[in-house]
């Protein structure tokens, strides 16, 4: 990198607007991106650099690539280099291996071993986890610039120019592809039971695919039974993770039943087990579906508790309802599946998530945005105030609904989820436009598939088809070839959506989501020009179905390192069953809290102080207006009102008798912009 | 003329029989006819309670009164779509009934009310619906036609909504997303009902409010120890509202029923009614006079009283700019009928809440005020123009409920039900000068143009110089019939398209994993949130009959060619299962 600045003051490749004073001076040893390094580069990239975005492109001839053979020269007449090149172990036998041909091709990604003498200077004999990238260009949420990278026990520990690394280390040369993040997939069931069945994909199967896809880590669901104690099952995740699982990995809990003694164990969840996020479910009628009032009290002890809400937005009353109709009316095949779910029901479930939530006052994550009209449910509302964050998963991305028509069981069946995939060709071409602007957030994938013959339980009946697509693998591919390379997004939004706002949302940034000294070594080296196409055949997953079957994507990871080991390299996995470590989360991450916090101060409620009301009353049988008329059946927890309560607040001065504004006729168009008790909600923050 | 005669309100039936003998006939010369559609100049002869000549130089016996509108128009008589004049509350009921609501709406200019029957959930719907009729047939000095609300979902519902549209000639059911444990329905009961509404070709009318969550707020509220009128609003929050218009849309939409969402009280529940209007759902909106002409900052006042009196549900919004902005709707079409929800309870009544506003009754006043503030509000202020006037007080929600043209029309062979309006008339809304009995008007002191001069009902002067003559017990019961054109033409045309097919596949013939074959709707433990509905338990999987026994085992032709991701398939081969785009 730092060599090849050098290179600048050769007029044919230096442009005017990047020209330095004293680029042939001394270059310092510079390092950016610390954790609390507020403003990195902030006098390296004033410019916007415009080459930097034609790094990769065929034919393109960037200062930094092609000139690679003139720095060599320059290395050798001594130039201020021999400062840095005895510590570094700058081989220069790999240099000379890298080829100078990069006009004509894309150059490859290699990764060196130390050999002879760095060998021995290595102190764990080439197996150290110290890892050198370099010739990378970095890319963040934020920014992207060129530098080097050192990795060393699984931390980020340098980043920058001229970097000083003990000997011995491994490298690899990027060659100025990206350095991404590695992905963080926030939605994955790699441990869903389904009737006594489990997906396919277990934890070593399912993070196995996902490094191969360029995720690093996943955060997975825990489903407990309705009843089932939360604790017990987060254990059984815990344990079957910790064995298992090849990439770091988190849980979210979802929330089958509400009932109070819930309360503690989400509260003990939280203090001590490191989950900051619980799902809760509209949909599943008498499964997993929680009314209105649930929902309420629910929402209202997670914010409480500083926890992520996640919502499963569907209407399941509505949903057993159109079940019942379609069953009735003789169709039976996975088109059922998508007829009984339409997108209204799913836009009607968001928006009422999004009404609960903001009455709380607290943040909401809709799991598995499907449609346009839940995607544009979710957009107004963040345009009204409240905080809403919506998540849409690599099959609405990269695929729709039509296959639900298709003549071919197994394939119709291999595209049951819920909710369903939007049978409007048109979706996912919406759903990244919204994604590139930031309308919505994060990209999950669901993953959850389920052998075609697990799903054949379901072939007379699309309600018993287990729910579930894949996705882990081919997420991070997929938002590349539909949203970056088509233009709708740019590098560093496609960092954003795939890892970065996830870890803030999630409670899991810096360590997680960006490349950063003190960062996780979760790094990924992507290929945006590396066609590929997606089948079943070469698939990391065990399911026989892709959905994403014959799609030809751009951009695909070259080298994933999790932990600061490489474990995917040229097409070859290699992995431990059982490296990935659990990651517990905070509450409160600050991303959502900060403005619930001053939300709360603002919106605080104070009645009117009256003085006591003495006219006459009307005699009432005592009836008291919420007692329940008969045995209904629509019971919640705490469905009985409190007895009116004495307002301790009210002052027992009386103004009796006519009031001096009583008679005062006033005037109708009278405009009172802030009602002297307050205004009850903040929904118009302008 | 005799009018004078039979004003007096001892009398009774027999009053009635020579009222209708008694026909009066009647010349309105000079006048200028508004419709919805138009106005024009010209005369209108009344006789036997119809209009029976329009015209110019017409043909009338001798002797006959005559009334001079010149300078005034002449409007079909207001139709209120939304009364409870019989409510009862705790025990207590409305502080004006048939009589006294009725004597208002005629002061006012409105010549038929739509009240709604409200029974006590459990209270079988016909029995209720009889004891509203003979409340009213006793009283209504007006003509007067009945919705009934569902309180309470139970199996015998489908048999009673049936009698009463085939026999009783109700055509309109309301039920209710608020008042938790006690109304409201969940959402799997509003499609049960939707659907036997859509059947039976009624109007399924909905009270919208989440009330779980105004539960849980009003909870709070009072945990905080907000008990005054002010926590009535905070814990019915405009959201709300929004949200229940939402889902209501939906389901009405999923059952491919008309909805009618009444007291539309806030600008997010108007825009969402609007916006599903622009997607082609069957929805009308029906603003309150009093959301159109005051505000909801009154909560706030330092007197209870005042307060409390504009306690109602869905809230008047705290938002000034709410009256201005469902004027603006209502002008352009969003928003359709305009009610009052009259339903007033005195001060004395109201203060059983003054501990807990929870407990205060609900309702405003607005049954007498209703023409006078839309025409203020949008007439005057120029927002529409007369012909829409009448729309909204009259035609739109005579074709609505399938009353046009008897009502709503100045037309030939209509019921002589007219209202000739003063544009220049200025009054002052006051609760010394009102027809009502409580003591609090929620319009007090607002400047309006635009009043009533001479109403006529059934044929009959009732209002003329400031003087009413009303006789209670004469207003009609007026049925309605099923299916009304304007509703019903659409909704019918699109169940036909809306027909959904299977895809006639193979039989699947590959490995079935040997899962436990629990149904997935086996509840797996006694779960507290088991709704009443019928037809929660998902079906067996049954067989389908129209499946071949055609079989194409092993891989397909079409299975491994890639298929291309960009694809556009418009219309998938078995057909959408909506229609959300018209176009």
């Amino acid at each position: 990198m730092a060599e090849r600045k050098r290179n600048w003051n050769k007029e044919d490749d230096l442009p005017v607007y990047l020209a330095r004073p004293g680029t042939t001076a001394q270059t310092p040893r510079q390092k950016y991106g610390g954790m609390f390094a507020s403003v990195e580069g902030a006098y390296e990239n004033k410019t916007i650099d415009f080459d930097a975005y034609s790094v990769g492109r065929k034919g393109s001839r960037t200062p930094r690539s092609s000139s690679r053979p003139d720095m060599m020269f320059l290395g050798e007449t001594g130039d201020n280099f021999s400062e840095t090149a005895s510590d570094v172990s700058e081989v220069s036998g790999s240099v000379i291996s890298s080829p100078g041909d990069r006009d004509d091709k894309t150059p490859g990604v290699e990764i060196r071993y130390p050999v002879g003498k760095e060998m021995l200077q290595g102190p764990d004999n080439g197996k150290s986890d110290r890892l050198l990238i370099k010739g990378g260009r970095i890319i963040n949420d934020d920014q992207s610039f060129y530098a080097d990278l050192y990795l060393e026990d699984g931390l980020i520990k340098q980043i920058g120019e001229n970097l000083i690394v003990p000997g011995g280390v491994k490298t690899i040369e990027a060659n100025g592809r990206m350095v991404i993040p590695g992905g963080i997939d926030v939605n994955t069931y790699l441990q869903k039971p389904f009737q006594g069945m489990t997906s396919v994909d277990d934890f070593y199967q399912g993070t196995k695919a996902a490094l191969a896809g360029g995720t690093t880590m996943i955060i997975d669901h825990v489903l407990p039974e309705p009843g089932a104690s939360l604790l017990t099952t987060f254990e059984k995740w815990h344990e079957a993770a910790d064995t298992k699982s090849c990439c770091d990995y988190s849980l979210h809990v979802d929330i089958t039943s509400w009932d109070d003694g819930i309360r503690e164990e989400l509260d003990m969840l939280v203090q001590d087990k490191g989950v900051n996020s619980f799902q809760v479910y509209m949909a599943y009628k008498d499964l997993y579906q929680m009314s209105d009032s649930q929902l309420y009290e629910a929402f209202t002890f997670l914010k409480g508790l500083g926890a992520v809400i996640l919502v499963h937005a569907e209407n399941g009353d509505l949903i057993a309802q159109e079940q019942k109709r379609i069953l009735e009316m003789g169709i039976t095949g996975p088109e059922g599946h998508a007829l009984s779910r339409p997108e209204e029901l799913e836009a009607e479930a968001a928006f009422r998530a999004i009404t609960i939530a903001s009455r709380i006052n607290c943040p909401v994550y809709i799991t598995k945005v499907m449609s346009k009209s839940a995607a544009d449910i979710i957009t107004l509302a963040r345009k009204k105030g409240p905080l809403v964050f919506g998540e849409p998963i690599a099959a609405s991305l990269g695929t729709d609904g039509t296959h639900y028509w298709s003549k071919n069981w197994a394939k119709a069946a291999a595209f049951v989820t819920s909710p369903p995939l939007s049978p409007d060709p048109t979706t996912p071409d919406y759903l990244n436009s919204l994604l590139a602007c930031g309308d919505l957030q994060v990209t999950g994938s669901g993953h959850c598939p389920y052998s075609t013959a697990q799903k054949a339980v379901g072939k007379d009946n699309f309600t018993l088809i287990p729910e579930g697509v894949n996705g882990i693998e081919e997420r991070m591919t997929v938002v590349w070839d539909k949203a970056v390379a088509t233009g709708k997004m740019d590098e560093n939004q496609f960092v954003a959506v795939t890892s970065t706002n996830a870890a803030k949302i999630f409670n899991l940034y810096p360590r997680k989501g960006r490349i950063a000294v003190g960062s996780d070594a979760d790094v990924v080296i992507w290929d945006p020009d590396k066609v590929k196409t997606i089948t079943a055949k070469s698939h990391k997953s065990a399911v026989e179905y892709n959905i994403f079957e014959g799609m030809e994507c751009h951009g695909s990871p070259l080298v994933v390192i999790s932990q600061g080991k490489i474990v995917f390299e040229d097409g070859n996995l290699h992995v431990n069953k059982g490296m990935g470590r659990f990651i517990p989360r905070k509450p409160f991450p600050e991303y959502l809290y900060q403005r619930v916090k001053i939300r709360n101060k603002v919106g605080a409620l104070q009645g009117v102080s009256r003085g006591m009301y003495d006219g006459p009353v009307y005699d009432v049988p005592a009836t008291p207006k919420y007692a329940t008329p008969a045995p209904s059946a629509k019971s919640s927890p705490s469905k009985h009102q409190p007895p009116p309560i004495r307002n301790l607040h009210q002052s027992n001065f009386s103004l009796s008798g006519a009031q001096i504004d009583d008679n005062n006729p006033r005037r109708t168009g009278h405009r009172i912009v802030a009602p002297p008790g307050g205004r009850s909600n903040i929904t118009s923050l302008g | 003329m005799s009018l004078m005669s039979f004003h007096n309100k001892g009398e009774t039936t027999v009053t009635l029989v020579r009222t209708r003998l008694q026909s009066d006939r009647l010349l309105i010369k000079g006048g200028k006819i508004v419709n919805d559609d138009q106005s024009f100049y010209a005369d209108v002869y009344l006789e036997d309670g119809l209009i029976k000549q329009i015209g110019e130089n017409l043909i009338v016996p001798g002797g006959i009164k005559i009334i001079d509108a010149y300078g005034l128009l002449v409007l079909p008589g207001g139709v209120d779509v939304h009364t409870r004049l019989q409510v009862s509350v705790m025990g207590m009921s409305s502080a004006d009934d048939f009589h006294h609501g009725t004597k208002a709406a005629l002061a006012g200019g409105t010549t038929m009310i739509l009240d709604h029957v409200l029974p006590e959930p459990g209270v079988n719907l016909l029995t209720a619906y009889d004891q509203w009729r003979e409340a009213a047939d006793g009283k209504s000095c007006c003509d007067y036609s009945l919705h009934i609300d569902i309180t309470r979902w139970h199996e015998s519902l489908r048999e009673e909504l049936e009698a009463l549209v085939k026999d009783k000639g109700v055509n309109s059911f309301q039920v209710f997303m608020a008042y938790k444990d006690k109304y409201q329905c969940t959402d799997g009961q509003m499609y049960e009902i939707f659907s036997i509404i859509r059947e039976l070709g009624a109007i399924a009318q909905v009270h919208a409010e989440n009330g779980d969550i105004i539960d849980e707020e009003q909870k709070r509220l009072l945990e905080l120890g907000i008990t005054g009128p002010e926590g009535h609003v905070l814990s019915h929050p405009e959201e709300v509202e929004t949200e229940a218009v939402y889902r209501a849309i939906t389901i009405a939409k999923q059952a491919n029923c008309p909805l009618y969402v009444t007291k539309v009280m806030s600008k997010g529940a108007a825009d969402t009614i609007a916006h599903a209007r622009r997607k082609g759902t069957v929805v009308y909106g029906e603003p309150l006079a009093a959301g159109l002409g005051t505000d909801g900052s009154h909560y706030w006042s330092k007197n209870w009283a005042k307060a409390a009196a504009f306690v109602t549900s869905p809230p008047i919004s705290p938002d000034p700019m709410t009256p201005d902005h469902l004027s603006s709707l209502l002008a352009s079409g969003d928003l359709q009928a305009v009610g009052s929800a009259h339903c007033t309870f005195s001060t004395a009544q109201k203060a059983v809440g003054k501990d807990n506003f929870t407990l205060i009754p609900e309702g405003t006043n607005g049954i007498e005020e209703r023409m006078t503030i839309v025409w203020e509000k949008c007439v005057a202020s120029g927002k529409m123009d007369e012909n829409d006037f009448v729309a909204v007080t009259s035609t739109n929600a005579a074709k609505i409920f399938n009353l046009y043209p008897r009502k709503g029309r100045v037309a030939v062979g209509s019921d002589a039900d007219l209202v000739i309006w003063n544009p220049k008339a200025a009054s002052v809304i006051s609760a010394k000068s009102h027809h009502l009995n409580v003591e609090y008007n929620i319009f007090e002191g607002t400047e309006c143009r635009g009043a009533p001069t001479v109403v006529i009902s059934q044929g009959r002067i009732v209002l003329e110089d400031g003087n009413l003559f009303v006789t209670p017990g004469s207003g009609r019961f007026v049925p309605r019939k099923t299916f009304p054109d304007f509703v019903y033409k659409r909704i019918k045309a699109r169940n036909r398209l809306a027909e959904i097919h299977g895809v006639p596949r193979g039989l699947y013939d590959g490995p079935v994993q040997d899962g436990i074959v629990s149904a997935k709707a086996a509840a797996p433990a006694p779960s507290s949130r088991i709704t009443s509905c019928p037809g929660k338990i998902s079906m067996p999987p049954i067989r389908n009959l129209h499946q071949s026994g055609f079989s194409l085992s092993g891989s397909q032709a079409d299975d491994h060619i890639a298929r291309r991701p960009a694809q556009k398939i418009m219309a998938p081969p078995g057909g959408r299962s909506n229609i959300t785009s018209l176009s």
